[in-house]
């Protein structure tokens, strides 16, 4: 009984920093002010709001963005693994990728998007290049646009995706592909039916997890594109600074309680393919 | 033998003239693009912001004037000793935290195992923008319904803009996966049960087990925890930007409008101390593990 008291810390701390704010949101979110009267009531107008028009738009910009930059950033991260860890004088190669890959995970945010506008912003060393060079400048594409901040978001979730399944991959034993090799199979053969399915968990969840991390990414749009790119994240921030409009601080929350349901909805998908990939694999 | 094996390969059907697992070697190309193309993603952005910021665009000469003059950029000094300061908090409330949480649960409570790992884990998941408008209606309690109670009191203090405490508080939910992850790793190597019982039966007290056991064996992953930690607050925008204090990632965004070179050259010497600060963690990895091979 007294050990269990060991943990009260921690579980206070994770109480009162974690859930309670969550909490709140879940709460409040319900609320609303009136602009006349200030009086609070209880009321779905924030959540009826952010259903539709301009946050209909930034809930399915924001799906949109993460979605297709975590399928990419796993197909590419997955591939680069893979080259790594079978290149056969690799050691130093592996060693080095791996390290940039721990770098580069981390090299999120602000910094981030500054290194892209030196590059490939209106100003940058190769936009300027290719001008001088070829007179075309970047053609159409713009970074201060949707594609710009997917290209952008790959920087980190490339690496996250190559340090999340290394592990994975070097679960995979090589006395399988021998056994497989002995057997007859072929490359694709060996994929379909022992890699692939070994691995496909592990990829799913990492999958996952770049996800929530595109979908939560605010500090590089926020440098990049200000709110001209229809996001959520950047939508909170707009709500949460504006001081004109009375009640934009519910309509906030109401935005991040709609996130905080959105990342809900697929970790329960994730738990559910889980469980029917274990059964199969068993 | 080479009669017998290619006897033996006829008789099945099949004739494999290049070793078994050529499969391996072969078709290399995939992997020569893999490499270069993701190569040339990684290397051009960070090798056109040092060029961006050491050319002057005009004369076409180099210079070096925007990493020297970083030091003494308007309002540097202040946001990047905040930013070590909240760093070196927020290490130091993890670490005091989580150890004995981390090691109390291997030794003596295994069933809350599951539990404290799935709270560890939804920072992780949890968007940080998200729960950082949840701390805002909560902070915003103290002037709503609190007002003229000590309750009060704390809020305002914690958060005062010299030195935001309740961003130390967040960042040390925000570093829970990570220091949980690496604490636990090494927890499980280490077969702390085993020796702890040692000690006990040595008749060391649980408090000189902690001291004189189990912190030496978790050495290595305690400073792995903390070195991710601090990189982590050294990068954070979110919350230091929707709270409205100005952290080091806060003041780069501020400078980029009029110094769009300063802010570049902060952003590769922050690229910089990232690597170090992962550099070192590798290099006290590897020392373990000679040290464990010996």
């Amino acid at each position: 009984m007294l050990t269990a008291l060991g943990t009260a810390p921690f579980l206070l701390y994770v109480a009162v920093f974690l859930l309670l704010p969550i909490g709140v949101l879940g709460v409040e979110a319900f609320r609303a002010t009136d602009p006349v009267t200030f009086e609070e009531t209880w009321s779905t107008d924030s959540l009826t709001t952010i259903t539709g028009g301009v946050y209909r738009r930034a809930y399915l910009g924001s799906l949109q963005l993460s979605l297709i930059t975590a399928v990419l950033s796993a197909v590419l991260g997955l591939a680069l693994a893979v080259a790594i860890l079978r290149a056969r004088r690799g050691l130093l190669l592996r060693r080095l990728v791996l390290t940039a890959a721990g770098v580069l995970a981390n090299f999120g945010g602000i910094p981030l998007a500054f290194a892209f506008i030196a590059t490939i912003g209106t100003q940058g060393v190769v936009t300027a290049m290719l001008q001088d060079t070829l007179g075309i400048g970047l053609g159409g594409f713009s970074l201060y646009s949707m594609t710009g901040l997917a290209l952008v978001y790959l920087y980190f979730l490339i690496p996250l995706m190559v340090l999340t399944i290394i592990p994975a991959l070097e679960a995979l034993r090589p006395q399988w592909r021998e056994a497989a090799d002995n057997l007859g199979a072929s490359g694709w053969q060996y994929w379909r039916y022992v890699g692939g399915p070994v691995l496909l968990p592990p990829v799913l969840g990492a999958t996952m997890l770049l996800f929530a991390s595109a979908f939560a990414a605010y500090a590089t749009a926020k440098a990049l594109v200000g709110s001209s790119v229809p996001l959520v994240t950047l939508q909170i921030a707009d709500a949460l600074s504006s001081n004109v409009v009375v009640g934009a601080e519910n309509l906030g929350k109401a935005l991040a309680l709609g996130m905080i349901v959105v990342v809900g909805l697929v970790m329960a998908f994730y738990a559910w393919v889980q469980r029917r990939t274990q059964r199969w694999l068993a | 033998m080479t009669a017998l094996a290619e006897g033996i390969a006829g008789a099945g059907g099949v004739a494999p003239e290049t070793p078994v697992r050529s499969g391996r070697r072969g078709g290399g190309a995939w992997r020569f693009g893999v490499l270069g193309l993701l190569g040339l993603y990684f290397l051009v952005p960070i090798a056109a912001s040092v060029w961006f910021t050491v050319r002057n665009r005009g004369t076409g000469e180099f210079t070096a004037e925007h990493y020297t003059g970083i030091p003494g950029a308007d309002g540097f000094a202040e946001s990047f000793t905040r930013s070590l300061v909240l760093a070196g908090l927020t290490v130091l409330i993890a670490l005091a935290l989580m150890v004995p949480t981390v090691v109390l649960v291997d030794l003596r409570l295994p069933r809350l195992r599951t539990t404290v790992e799935v709270l560890t884990l939804m920072p992780l998941v949890v968007p940080p923008i998200a729960l950082v408008v949840g701390v805002r209606s909560v902070l915003s309690w103290a002037p709503d319904y609190f007002l003229d109670t000590w309750l009060a009191e704390v809020f305002f203090a914690i958060q005062e803009p010299e030195l935001p405490w309740i961003l130390v508080l967040m960042y040390v939910v925000l570093a829970l996966p990570f220091v949980y992850r690496a604490l636990d790793s090494g927890v499980r190597g280490a077969d702390l049960r085993t020796l702890t019982e040692a000690a006990r039966n040595l008749g060391a007290s649980w408090p000189r087990v902690l001291v004189s056991v189990v912190l030496p064996v978790l050495r290595t992953s305690v400073l792995n925890a903390a070195f991710l930690t601090f990189a982590l607050v050294l990068g954070e925008f979110t919350f230091a930007n929707i709270l409205g204090f100005e952290t080091f990632p806060t003041w780069i965004l501020r400078i980029s409008g009029s110094a769009p070179q300063l802010s570049v050259a902060v952003s590769v010497l922050s690229l910089v101390v990232t690597w170090m600060l992962l550099l070192m963690i590798s290099a006290l990895d590897r020392r373990r593990g000679t040290k464990e091979n010996a």
